[in-house]
């Protein structure tokens, strides 16, 4: 997603090679998970084939497959998977954004929306305070007419929204 | 001819007012999700699609595939103007299209891309309009073998055509079939792989997966690289566009080239992005101008944008005609259908016929609108870019949040979201392909449905897949095209040093 000339220079980060290990372990362990569910509810022949037929069969072939990406990853020569830099940009979208999903919960999806605005510019830095809180304040509430009062579509609402009668 | 009149019929459902406005909301809302980064074809219509559950399908299926038709022209503005590409098909288009807007012919290669690609979606309706019918009928013979072996067809295409590591598209589409196989199974009643969990009694439903993966992933990936895009200027008036298009039937070799590989990527699911390199593949070699490829060549422009468009628009062939999704995006418009009721494959061509029809009327005059459209407002979306990503992102994350909620009103769908936005983060990272494991998990259920009643039939034997000269032809079609890419790659080894596809992927990102 960027250009390609600028991108070249040997930076610090996270070599691919280990994160590349550790997701054919991951898929392994899932292809595994599946194999047991499946045979331990029957993946044989029952007056027809039992429901855990046709996922132990694709779960052999994705063992088959994972245990191969597993080979590859040892073979292929190590790159950057990605920069400290680069994942310091990630982290600091994903930290709000989990924050974000966490608050729904309690404080409803208009509130949360609000906090999270505040939270990902504040931490990305480059608007003014103003800005940010009008941001905060419009994009909740035209959220909130085109999906509560144009739409009706009942999203997850707090305190907030039970006080003002909603 | 009984299709012509079912096809003006079809032409006077779209032409009524709502429809017509539904399109042209459809258009623009397209070109915004194809312009921002984070929001996709994929993902805009399955964020959109809860909204349509009360609507009359036929309206809305054409406000989500004019969204479709948005999306695919909206990709070309940020190519061209931002040598960003909005879409993952439109990554060749920056190729030729950032270097003429370097050159000051931003408007030139804009409207270039324009029509190439309404050319490529014309083609693409053309084919459906006469092909998707006879298919159709012919496919009212198939059982469940039949429809197995197409299955089987679709992902062995994908495996043999991938541009990527195929041990990681194998693994890819069986991650796909393993989550549709979670939660009740539709042929026992029978509750698999949910562990005694409650919330996954319910499987995982596909549109949370596609906002998560193509929507908050895309997000992820786009903020490594900051936060700031510079971009070029462009205003088009109607000299560069007459200009332009006195200019193209100079092409046309190219034009109907990148045509037929996109309408037969579509139709074979390798998708609008394989066809998009193919076509510019094809026009570089075969070109008189092919050495100035790469430094603003027009043709460069309108290989890969006619076949990512032909391509785009075929994918909706076996949708409509077999059930079968040609893309990801399709997959998507095709479980819409199921939540309207409506069951795709041949006999909705017997059952459904102002529906079907007034689709594909709606895809002539839904890219013709897109294409006036998008010409008249290129600016405006042009100056979407220059918001603040700082301000778009949240409001992206935010939306997708509200349609992973809206689809089954549960808070821990929009955890599940996040889940894959990580995953899809970390697959896109490492070459494993998306798309694969959208299509399997849509066509998952059915799938394993066609196989299962198959067996049935013939008491266990895997013979019932060449009992007969159809079923038999489709399954050594389906191990052809399986065994195409490996024999491919051998002869390429064999030449001497052939291309190191997975570096080729990377470098192109």
């Amino acid at each position: 997603m960027s250009l390609p000339s600028e991108t070249e220079a040997p930076e610090p980060g996270i070599s691919r090679r280990p994160v590349e290990i550790l997701t054919a372990l991951l898929l392994i362990g899932l292809a595994g998970i599946v194999l047991y569910d499946s045979h331990g509810r029957g993946a044989g022949w029952d007056g027809g084939p039992q429901n855990g037929f046709f996922p132990a069969r694709v779960g052999w072939i994705f063992l088959a497959a994972s245990l191969f990406i597993l080979w590859q990853s040892f073979r292929r020569p190590d790159a950057v998977f990605v920069t400290y830099e680069q994942l310091r940009q990630v982290v600091r979208v994903l930290g709000p954004l989990v924050l974000f999903v966490a608050l729904i919960g309690p404080l409803g999806i208009y509130v949360a929306s609000a906090v999270f605005i505040i939270a990902f510019m504040a931490v990305v830095g480059t608007s003014r305070w103003w800005s940010i809180g009008l941001t905060a304040l419009l994009v909740p509430v035209v959220c909130f007419w085109i999906f509560e009062l144009q739409f009706r579509v009942p999203l997850p609402k707090g305190p907030l929204e039970a006080m003002l009668g909603y | 001819m009984d299709d012509f009149a079912s096809l003006i019929a079809g032409f006077q459902v779209a032409l009524s007012w709502h429809n017509v406005g539904f399109m042209a909301v459809g258009v623009i809302l397209g070109i915004i999700v194809g312009v921002l980064p984070g929001l996709g074809g994929p993902n805009g219509v399955a964020i959109l699609l809860p909204l349509t559950f009360g609507m009359d399908p036929t309206s809305a299926i054409i406000l989500l595939s004019s969204i479709y038709w948005g999306a695919l022209f909206g990709g070309a503005i940020t190519s061209i103007l931002f040598n960003i590409p909005g879409e993952a098909w439109s990554v060749a288009t920056t190729f030729d299209g950032y270097p003429m807007a370097v050159q000051g012919k931003a408007a030139e290669a804009l409207t270039a891309a324009f029509t190439a690609s309404f050319i490529g979606a014309l083609s693409g309706v053309v084919l459906i309009t006469f092909v998707a019918p006879l298919v159709a009928s012919f496919a009212l013979r198939f059982g469940p073998a039949e429809f197995f072996a197409v299955f089987l067809l679709t992902f062995c295409s994908f495996i043999g055509m991938g541009r990527e590591n195929r041990a990681k598209i194998i693994a890819s589409l069986c991650i796909g079939f393993l989550l549709a196989a979670v939660g009740l199974d539709s042929i026992s009643g029978d509750l698999r792989m949910t562990f005694g969990s409650t919330e996954l009694m319910r499987g995982f439903d596909f549109l949370i997966v596609v906002i998560g993966l193509f929507g908050v992933s895309e997000i992820l990936l786009t903020v490594e690289e900051g936060l700031v895009f510079k971009g070029k200027q462009a205003k088009i008036d109607l000299m560069v566009v007459l200009r332009t298009w006195a200019g193209l039937p100079r092409y046309w070799a190219t034009l109907l080239r990148s045509s037929i590989v996109g309408m037969w990527m579509g139709v074979t699911p390798g998708g609008a992005i394989a066809a998009s390199f193919m076509g510019y593949g094809l026009a570089k070699r075969f070109s008189k101008h092919g050495k100035n490829f790469g430094k603003g060549e027009i043709e460069g422009v309108l290989a890969p944008e006619t076949a990512a468009h032909a391509a785009g628009t075929s994918a909706l062939l076996p949708m409509l005609a077999l059930g079968i999704p040609g893309s990801a995006t399709a997959a998507v418009l095709l479980g819409g259908l199921l939540v309207w009721g409506l069951q795709p494959g041949p006999m909705l061509f017997v059952e459904q016929k102002s529906f079907v029809w007034g689709l594909i009327a709606s895809m002539y005059l839904g890219n013709l609108a897109g294409l006036i459209i998008v010409l008249a407002t290129v600016p405006l979306f042009a100056a979407i870019m220059r918001i603040p990503f700082s301000f778009v992102a949240p409001v992206i994350l935010i939306v997708c949040a509200i349609g992973a909620y809206t689809i089954s009103n549960s808070i821990f769908d929009i955890w599940l979201m996040l889940i894959f936005g990580v995953v899809g983060y970390v697959f896109k990272k490492l070459d494993y392909p998306l798309a694969p494991m959208i299509l399997a998990l849509v066509l998952g259920d059915r799938a394993e449905d066609a196989f299962r009643q198959a067996l049935l039939g013939s008491g266990g034997s895997l013979g019932v897949f060449w009992a007969n000269g159809l079923v038999g032809t489709l399954v050594v079609l389906a191990l052809l095209l399986l065994c195409w890419g490996p024999a491919g790659d051998a002869i390429a080894a064999l030449r001497g040093r052939g291309r190191q596809d997975p570096e080729t992927v990377e470098a192109t990102r």
